[in-house]
């Protein structure tokens, strides 16, 4: 009895699960049917909106002709190195922060009027001091998220349960082995969390760079192909986008699930 | 000679709105391999009076003496601390949980499997050295903590309502278990707690403080009939209630 009540809950999860990729599935096609549909009807103008006709052929293009790849890979290197290197300087500030209670009060306020600061609008000054280049696009992509994982990720040192500490404390641990046996590990899920905001962040900073300098990237394209009025360029290129940052997102959940699943 | 000296201890907590006095003139004594009990209303510093004894704060007045050596902050003596919960770190396995205090003062890694081996058969749990703490029971957890504290070979365990978070049945088990251990190493303990029974099925002794500011009310001594027996045989024993209603009145005169 209990189990033929089982089976029918788990045919009915089943069935939801369906109607819910159906329906997803549903939205996409809908999409991309209206977007054509509409463009060659002549409702949006064509010329400014394009179609996904006119996108794919554009990428088949940019893929025969090997341009696409090394414009995707310049940016997905930079998108990389940028978000890595903004969650690791960002949670070693935490650390700094942690560690001396007397520059974290000296600090606040900067760290206030820093984290609201449209990162971006530094701009120019990263490029002026570290030339147009991609040093200054990867820089971008790590400050724009450097400020906010500190943050988090300090308050989330502070936030560990102090009777962890304690236990440490009594068998006479030094602090540099309470932050490593207690602090970090305690601090991890969190830190994953904070990636999963990093990676979007710095999207934002490298296409926002790559709009300032950049010769090469998606960026680079966008740009281009708005100055050329080339918008089959500009929308593939924001296909291609959200394509790789939905990518990223993924493997730092698949991460992610991996150490919480550690963790408790 | 004392094993364990507390000499006068004061304390008092300072924020910016008031200076609170929390211990006041605490004084007494603990032999080797004694087991004593602090019990009083809340608010009677009890939790600071063991942190402390710990060296975990320096107090504002007074001095620790463990072996007739002054103890220091620089320099706290081997003390074993049991915490309300176990407080076992979740992302560390059992076996790991249990070295964590031999790691941090860096003896070698082979010494500490035999170690855990033995202690994990000693607290009745053999084969869980690879299991995570999440796997076990509030009555297990804190009888890993409790081989995580004997692991290093304390001096002094000090056990601040350790049996406070569990269920009742698992309370009275884990009272007889821990009481048994301790005695078969011959550890001296104090032992902080708001249940007067637990204080007198336990302990050889029971300190009685009064709050605000902490100090010393009353000492107890438990008959020597009833230091005999297990936790659970003395709540059975028939002078058990004469003991603790003379506790339970001298509490309630606190207010």
């Amino acid at each position: 009895m209990a189990n033929q009540t089982w089976q029918q809950f788990m045919q009915a999860r089943k069935k939801e699960k369906r109607m819910v990729r159906f329906y997803q599935l549903t939205i996409l096609l809908l999409f991309f049917i209206g977007w054509e549909v509409l463009s060659r009807l002549g409702w949006i103008d064509p010329l400014l909106f394009s179609s996904p006709t006119k996108v794919w052929q554009t990428l088949h293009d940019k893929i025969v002709d090997g341009s696409l790849l090394l414009h995707v890979n310049v940016t997905l290197i930079e998108t990389v190195i940028g978000f890595l290197a903004g969650t690791f300087i960002g949670t070693l500030l935490a650390t700094l922060l942690w560690w001396s209670s007397l520059l974290s009060k000296v600090l606040d306020p900067y760290l206030v009027i820093l984290n609201a600061m449209p990162k971006v609008a530094l701009g120019p000054i990263l490029i002026v001091a570290l030339g147009p280049g991609y040093f200054s696009i990867i820089a971008m992509g790590a400050l724009i998220s450097i400020i906010i994982t500190t943050i988090v990720v300090y308050t989330a040192f502070k936030g560990v349960d102090p009777n962890y500490s304690k236990v440490l404390q009594t068998f006479g641990a030094t602090r540099w082995q309470v932050f490593r046996e207690v602090i970090l590990p305690a601090s991890f899920p969190t830190i994953i969390s904070t990636l999963k905001v990093n990676v979007g962040l710095s999207w934002v900073g490298v296409i926002v760079g790559e709009f300032l300098v950049a010769s090469k990237g998606l960026g680079y394209l966008i740009i281009y192909g708005f100055q050329v009025f080339n918008f089959n360029l500009v929308l593939m290129s924001l296909l291609i986008i959200a394509f790789f940052a939905t990518l990223m997102y993924q493997v730092v959940e698949l991460v992610e699930r991996r150490i919480v699943k550690q963790n408790d | 000679m004392a094993f364990l000296t507390v000499e006068h201890i004061g304390h008092s907590y300072f924020s910016t709105t008031q200076a609170k006095e929390v211990l006041r003139d605490i004084d007494f004594t603990v032999h080797e391999g004694e087991f004593v009990s602090l019990i009083g209303p809340s608010g009677c510093g009890k939790t600071t009076l063991l942190s402390i004894i710990a060296g975990l704060v320096t107090p504002t007045e007074g001095n620790i003496y463990v072996h007739g050596e002054k103890m220091t902050v620089q320099q706290p003596p081997l003390i074993g601390y049991m915490l309300q919960q176990d407080y076992l770190f979740p992302w560390k396995t059992i076996a790991e949980n249990i070295t964590i205090g031999l790691n941090m003062m860096e003896h070698s890694k082979k010494a500490h499997k035999v170690t855990v081996n033995a202690l994990l058969k000693e607290i009745g749990l053999p084969h869980v050295g690879n299991h995570y703490p999440r796997e076990l029971s509030g009555g297990m957890r804190q009888r890993v903590a409790l081989a995580r504290t004997l692991a290093v070979n304390p001096k002094i365990l000090l056990l601040d309502e350790p049996f406070s978070a569990l269920d009742y049945q698992s309370k009275l088990k884990l009272e007889d278990f821990v009481g048994a251990t301790l005695k078969n190493h011959q550890k001296t303990a104090i032992l902080v707690t708001h249940d007067i029974g637990e204080a007198i099925a336990m302990s050889e002794r029971v300190i009685l403080l009064s709050a605000n500011p902490g100090t010393i009310h009353r000492i107890f001594d438990i008959p020597k009939e009833l230091r005999q027996l297990s936790p659970f045989e003395v709540r059975q024993h028939a002078m058990y209630t004469s003991v603790f209603q003379m506790i339970w009145k001298e509490l309630e005169s606190l207010g």
